[in-house]
């Protein structure tokens, strides 16, 4: 679709669209969001991997797809290893790579693809310092095959595989920092970003485009399917883990934190603001919210830390 | 057409291999060591850390899996692609082996054929490349360090054919590390032979965007099916036609599939794979000094099958050894089943059987061959089995 000239000076994001219509993601997809911001910073020349996840069916059944960029679907735990592949093949064939004018390489995989089977892909494909980027789409659970825990899934959330019930047998585990197992890397470029902040996001592929070597980013995609929550309340949800420092937006450059959002002047909102709307987090207690409550403050002054001393 | 003069080497099977990953001009190699495939990617880096080679990503991945999901990435990014691997890595590679062909994508790989664990061994048994038999991928296995050089060579030109993926598999230590003389082909004759790829499509195509390996429907699925089995009988034709033409060019012809040695007037023939074949065909030349009417049926490629080649060979004898260094439990030695099932449905019905061999790099000589040759005679003269598969070398 051809946006008028007058319209897109008015855009603060890049008005061009790549991604379109037909798609098969479910309505108020955090993912099919964050998929359309991606193709709208880095346009057509980019190669996108995908593996089994969500995103695989969201671009169509042979012979379609929504996306206006090429696009190679693979194995749930290949990515890393895909765009390392991909990334070596153009650089062998004299093809520019990354920064202003090269072709863009893309791993676009789900957090049970990057946290669980994908981990070490992903590490080997950090390691070796391949030009491309790497984005964790954070909805919190396996999706795609029915909502089952990742490493990602959040403590006390239901899931198909932690249904609650009369023994309580919900996540008993704190959602795993990938972030932090990327930056023990020691990547030139990490940061998280949110659908409910697409300046602040495409603003990180645009980075993660121009820095050479390996850049990771963990997109935070709320599921209203997985989560039991309404369609339309997507961004909210998504903006309210920002303020509630569930998932907090930075930056890690080159050795060097910084944190976006939310501000570190003032206390995060309780968790309980995040928690709202979300059927799967209705089975748990009093204590279990107080845990999780506990587990984000920790989590925030720890980032706090590492912003003050390496910022 | 410069004039051929080979350049004489004395190397290992794995060298052989590397300098024909050289002399094809391969692009981008994954890499990870597992004994005894790792001097192939070792003197690959060589050949880059002296500058031998240009334009090659050397791609030294955390893993098997990851080795073929890169080549599997690269080879989709239009590049010629290579990797190498044994036994437990080959096993790791499985569901990537699968994505390879689906993509239709010529990756090309040596196996050096270990046998699997547990118990631990590095020797040589083909169980772990036969038991990737359904994964799509061609299969030739070499007798020896010469047709390992030979047969990468000729894999990528026919792999870039067909659009589907080949292993040239050798056989652990017996030719991985065993030196040998091969005859290598100069730089300008192997790039006339195996100009620069020109892949079917190219994830650097941005004039048109498109996918590969999206959801495939009910409604489609099995055509892919079908079109990797039409691929493979064309392979058939292609490899007769570049075998013929790696002959002409350099000598050495490989226009069969099944390479029979002294078969013409054979009461019986052996059968089998690999550099088992090459201990075979000196014991044919022994028995038949002995009086006895046997030759050596080789199967060089293995998928596709030559189901042709093994009933021309079959109307004529009475009798076929099959030898299998491999085995599936439940049922008997791979190329056995294969062989048989092949000749169900024709007018040829020699008497077969199945001698199990050499398994986990057990020793197979000369001697073993006679002995067999003594059986399978007697077998034929009474004109029933005593057993439909022997394992030969079984301590009792
Ligand atoms: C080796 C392998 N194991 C399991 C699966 C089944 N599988 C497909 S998608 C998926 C879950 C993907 O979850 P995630 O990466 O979080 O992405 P999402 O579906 O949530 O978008 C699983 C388990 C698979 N495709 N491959
Ligand atoms: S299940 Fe969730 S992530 Fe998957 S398409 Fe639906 S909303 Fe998007």
């Amino acid at each position: 679709m051809e946006i008028p000239e007058n319209v897109k000076k008015r855009l603060s994001i890049p008005g061009d669209e790549h991604f379109y219509a037909g798609h098969t993601a479910c309505q108020g997809c955090g993912a099919s969001l964050g998929l359309r911001y991606v193709l709208k910073a880095y346009g057509r020349k980019t190669i996108f991997a995908i593996p089994a996840c969500c995103s695989t069916i969201i671009a169509g059944p042979w012979p379609y797809s929504a996306l206006d960029a090429n696009l190679f679907h693979t194995a749930f735990e290949t990515t890393g290893a895909v765009i390392g592949g991909i990334e070596a093949a153009l650089k062998a064939r004299g093809f520019k790579v990354k920064g202003e004018d090269g072709i863009m390489v893309v791993g676009w995989a789900g957090d049970g693809g990057t946290a669980d089977i994908g981990l070490q892909a992903l590490s080997g494909f950090l390691e070796r310092g391949h030009d491309a980027v790497y984005i964790m789409y954070d909805n919190e659970a396996y999706m795609n095959t029915g909502i089952q825990r990742s490493g990602s899934t959040p403590y006390g959330a239901w899931t198909t595989n932690t249904p609650g019930g009369k023994r309580h047998f919900l996540e008993k585990r704190h959602k795993k920092k990938v972030i932090d197992i990327v930056i023990a890397h020691e990547v030139p470029y990490a940061a998280t970003a949110s659908i409910a902040y697409p300046e602040d996001f495409i603003r990180k592929l645009k980075k993660a485009q121009k820095i050479p070597g390996p850049s990771f980013i963990q997109l935070f995609a709320p599921c209203p399917t997985g989560w039991r929550s309404p369609t339309d309340k997507s961004i909210e949800l998504a903006r309210l883990a920002v303020q509630t420092a569930y998932f907090p937006l930075f930056e890690y450059e080159n050795g060097k934190y910084k944190i976006n959002m939310p501000s570190t002047k003032k206390e995060p909102k309780p968790i309980e603001e995040f928690l709202k709307y979300q059927g799967r987090f209705k089975y748990m207690t009093k204590e279990d919210i107080e845990v999780l409550q506990q587990w984000v403050l920790h989590e925030w002054e720890k980032l706090k830390k590492l912003a003050e001393i390496f910022g | 057409m410069a004039e051929y003069k080979p350049i004489r080497k004395v190397v290992s099977g794995n060298y052989a291999a590397a300098y024909a990953v050289k002399h094809a001009r391969v692009e981008v190699v994954a890499a990870y060591p597992i004994t005894p495939q790792t001097s192939i990617i070792e003197k690959i880096a060589e050949f880059i850390a002296n500058g031998e080679v240009e334009n090659l990503e050397y791609v030294p991945v955390e893993s098997e899996h990851s080795a073929m999901a890169a080549c599997i990435g690269a080879s989709a990014a239009g590049a010629r692609v290579f990797t190498a691997t044994s036994a437990q890595g080959l096993a790791l590679m499985h569901e990537m082996l699968h994505w390879a062909s689906g993509a239709r994508l010529p990756v090309v790989m040596v196996d050096v054929n270990r046998a699997m664990a547990p118990p631990w061994s590095v020797w040589d048994d083909q169980t772990d490349s036969l038991a990737q038999r359904d994964t799509g991928w061609m299969q030739f296995y070499a007798e020896n360090n010469q047709e390992v050089y030979d047969g990468v060579l000729m894999a990528f030109k026919i792999a870039e054919t067909v659009n589907l993926p080949a292993m040239v598999i050798e056989s652990a230590f017996i030719l991985s590390h065993t030196y040998d003389v091969v005859e290598m082909i100069p730089q300008e004759l192997v790039d006339e032979f195996l100009p620069p790829r020109k892949p079917l499509y190219d994830l650097t195509n941005f004039e048109r965007p498109f996918s590969i390996g999206a959801l495939g429907t009910p409604a489609d699925y099995y055509e892919f099916r079908y079109k990797i089995q039409r691929a493979m009988e064309k392979a058939k034709e292609v490899i007769h036609e570049v075998g013929k033409e790696f002959g002409e060019r350099f000598g050495r012809d490989y226009s069969q599939m099944i390479e029979l040695y002294r078969t013409e007037d054979a009461d019986f023939v052996f059968m089998g794979m690999g550099s088992l074949m090459g201990t075979v065909k000196q014991a044919v030349d022994v028995l038949r000094d002995e009086g006895y009417k046997v030759g050596a049926a080789k199967v060089r490629w293995f998928r596709p099958f030559p189901k042709e080649e093994l009933y021309e060979l079959a109307k004529n004898v009475e009798g076929i050894a099959v030898l299998d260094r491999n085995y599936s439990f439940g049922m008997e030695g791979i190329l056995f089943t294969e062989a048989k099932g092949a000749l169900y449905n024709t007018n040829a019905k020699p008497i077969m059987k199945n001698y199990i061999v050499g398994l986990g790099g057990r020793d197979f000589t000369v001697s073993d061959v006679r002995k067999i040759a003594e059986n399978m005679r007697a077998i034929i003269e009474k004109g029933e089995l005593d057993v439909e598969v022997d394992w030969y070398h079984l301590k009792r």
